[in-house]
């Protein structure tokens, strides 16, 4: 199998995609000439044109809804946003109008536009650039909202998302781009809403997404040097959520730490467990708990952010609190 | 259309328009020089600074001082300024001292706002400079709200906001620009077109041939200017301050420079574009011009540059080992302040729950 970064897989999956469908194509801030500001889509202009790979203005308001618009009638955007922080400037076309439209219309339109680019905190980039958005867009009925942790996952999920018939909001992480992994040769995809066991475990589920599921596995490594072996789930799909993994997991485990770099407040761990507690009632040991980013915005100073994201040292101290060993 | 190019001093500083050659004292031009000088000597010791490691991220703006200090000469101090990360000029113009500028930079224990923002993103209430966001454009509205605001309460100062040619592109310049006007608020629009947003070239941002022209279809004067050249600059503010306090609404401004350096200290500018491009506008350079014209009226001799250079390399010195000093990081408890206007229970209860960590963890203020 071949080795590639996040970055690359992610690269693959848009090219293939718009090699294999002459109606997807590539618009964003910076997408063309300069092949994105996180170098995501390298070499696409050179090789589809400027019709297929398109550079815009500064707004995101205005070519978020100018690929609502194109997906209306029948070709397949993807609209990449130099991060989801200035998604925001863009929230009006997103959740009234993408996510909305085919109900409004009786299901007269379909809107296959993906919306993607980086979210999360990277390093030292502040309030207004380091947030963790999925909570906002999970909350909308209408949108799948999709974060990959690895480049197999990226590539394949990716693909998928571009096939699909429902505007999606794909979050990379911001700090994923260099990672390498392993992916399948040749063509293949990733469903949709379906998670992955990213290890195995029997005495605590550790569920995180993107840069969280590393952070995870992070713990899972920390954890087995104190012969405590944790299980870590991936759903890789925040919505529609793979809740059937989650439940069977913490149900084999009895145990569910929830890890989620954005803030507390009905945040995605949130519903994820309001879900496992109704479900795994019976076979709960210890309440569900959350490891989260700070509730506040940002700082920048290095040492003030570090407290406040999500790090493998914590997670590992709450989940020897729900073994009760501390 | 054809919009005149304003200026009033050519590139060796003479004038050539004295009709609109501000009448500033000896004293006021020699600031504004300096202070000219003062960004692009503070650029090329920042930018090392950055590159040395020592600050994460660093802007300069290089080849376009004259955009920071002409417009803001021509306000009061009671009037606002709505940067954005590019025009530092325009808050030392105002006093903003070197040693809390570098203090922001660090994000220490004495930075004023407290390790939370991004280098260059400085926030000088006292001198009426606002917070600086990074989100492109969103400044525009907010300082027509704030001219709104003093003609509400009776006051006659107005707001002058600066932003990219890229900024144009958004939505809230359109919504600043047709709000401003259709409410007559107080307000100088300073587009800085500078030729590139990061990689993009202007040609991306508009199919206009100016920015300036833009205005005729909000029903607002629209002024091109030469953006390195200070005195046209001041000129054209100074008038168009005087239209906004009377009450007859805003103006926007075209400054015409160009980004001579990198978008930031994360970018290289050689991949995507002629290095011969800001070769070629070193002729242009701002501040020679301005040099030669004071020279030229025998405001400013090489002894004055000599003299203003090695303070300046003294004064710099001194606040950049000051800053140093400082605490590398405001204390911890300090997260939690300022997200409410008080402090609320469940943020005071992740601050002991930070606390106890800590305590169990590592050396208590790690
Ligand atoms: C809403 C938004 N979209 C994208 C960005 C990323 N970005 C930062 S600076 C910049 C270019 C701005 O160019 P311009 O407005 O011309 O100002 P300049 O940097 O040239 O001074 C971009 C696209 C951002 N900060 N905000």
């Amino acid at each position: 199998m071949p080795t590639v970064s996040y970055r690359e897989a992610l690269n693959q999956a848009m090219a293939e995609e718009m090699e294999g469908d002459p109606n997807v194509f590539l618009m964003g801030e910076e997408v063309g000439y300069y092949n994105g500001a996180y170098k995501v889509s390298q070499g696409l202009l050179a090789r589809f044109g400027e019709k297929r790979v398109i550079d815009t203005p500064i707004a995101e308001g205005g070519f978020v809804g100018v690929g609502i618009g194109a997906a209306m009638v029948g070709l397949r955007p993807i609209i990449e946003l130099m991060t989801w922080n200035f998604s925001l400037v863009a929230a009006d076309q997103i959740i009234n109008n993408a996510a909305k439209i085919r109900q409004m219309s009786g299901g007269q339109f379909t809107l296959p536009v993906v919306f993607r680019g980086p979210g999360g905190s990277a390093h030292q980039l502040a309030a207004q650039h380091s947030q963790s958005t999925e909570a906002f867009w999970t909350h909308v009925p209408g949108l799948k909202v999709v974060m990959p942790s690895t480049p197999k996952d990226a590539k394949g999920l990716l693909k998928s998302c571009i096939r699909d018939n429902n505007p999606i909001v794909f979050i990379e992480g911001e700090v994923l781009y260099g990672d390498q992994g392993e992916i399948p040769e040749g063509e293949y995809t990733i469903p949709i809403g379906v998670g992955e066991i990213k290890r195995v475990g029997t005495d605590v589920t550790i569920i995180g997404w993107s840069k969280m599921a590393k952070v995870a596995l992070e713990t899972a490594t920390l954890l087995a040097e104190q012969g405590i072996s944790a299980e870590v789930v991936d759903p890789r799909t925040l919505r529609p959520l793979d809740e059937e993994l989650i439940v069977s997991s913490v149900k084999k485990t009895g145990r569910c730490v929830i890890l989620e770099e954005g803030w507390p407040y009905n945040g995605v761990g949130a519903e994820i467990a309001y879900r496992v507690a109704r479900l795994c009632f019976d076979d709960l040991d210890h309440p569900v708990e959350r490891l989260t980013g700070n509730d506040l915005p940002m700082p920048y100073n290095r040492k003030l952010e570090h407290h406040c994201v999500p790090d493998a040292e914590r997670a590992a101290e709450l989940v020897r609190k729900v073994l009760y060993l501390d | 259309m054809k919009l005149e190019l304003v200026r009033v001093l050519d590139d060796d500083g003479n004038v050539v328009h004295a009709e609109r050659e501000p009448q500033f004292a000896p004293a006021e031009l020699r600031k504004i020089y300096e202070t000219m000088l003062l960004v692009r000597l503070l650029d090329e010791r920042l930018l090392r600074l950055q590159r040395q490691g020592r600050i994460g991220f660093y802007l300069t703006a290089t080849g376009e001082e004259a955009t920071h200090v002409g417009p803001t000469c021509a306000l009061r101090g009671s009037d606002w300024i709505y940067s954005s990360y590019r025009e530092i000029g325009a808050a030392l113009y105002r006093g903003y001292p070197l040693r809390v500028l570098l203090c922001q930079l660090f994000g220490n224990a004495e930075d004023p706002v407290k390790g939370r923002q991004m280098p260059v993103h400085h926030s000088v209430r006292n001198l009426n400079f606002v917070s600086i966001s990074s989100p492109v454009g969103t400044q525009i509205p907010q300082a027509v709200g704030t001219a709104m605001a003093a003609r509400m309460t009776g006051r006659d100062d107005v707001a002058l906001t600066y932003f990219g040619e890229g900024g144009s592109s958004t939505g809230a310049f359109h919504i600043g620009c047709n709000f401003a006007a259709v409410r007559k608020a107080p307000v100088i629009f300073v587009c800085r077109n500078n030729g590139w947003a990061i990689s993009v070239p202007r040609s991306v941002q508009t199919a206009a041939p100016t920015f300036a022209q833009k205005a005729i279809a909000y029903g607002m004067p629209g002024i091109l200017v030469d953006g390195n050249d200070a005195l046209a600059l001041a000129w054209v503010t100074r008038e168009a301050v005087a239209r906004a306090r009377k009450g007859d609404g805003p103006t926007l401004i075209e400054a015409r420079t160009y980004r001579r350096g990198p978008h930031s200290s994360s970018d290289d500018p050689s991949v995507y574009r002629d290095p011969a491009e800001p070769r070629e506008w070193e002729s242009h350079d701002p501040i020679l011009r301005f040099r030669k014209y004071l020279a030229n009226k025998g405001h400013w001799t090489d002894a004055d540059e000599t003299a203003f250079r090695g303070a300046f390399d003294r004064d710099y010195a001194l606040a950049l080992a000051e800053a140093e000093a400082v605490a590398p990081k405001p204390a911890l408890g300090t997260l939690f302040d300022d997200v409410f206007a008080q402090r609320p229970w469940h943020l005071a209860e992740q601050a002991v729950e930070l606390e106890s960590h800590l305590r169990k963890w590592r050396a208590p203020d790690a």
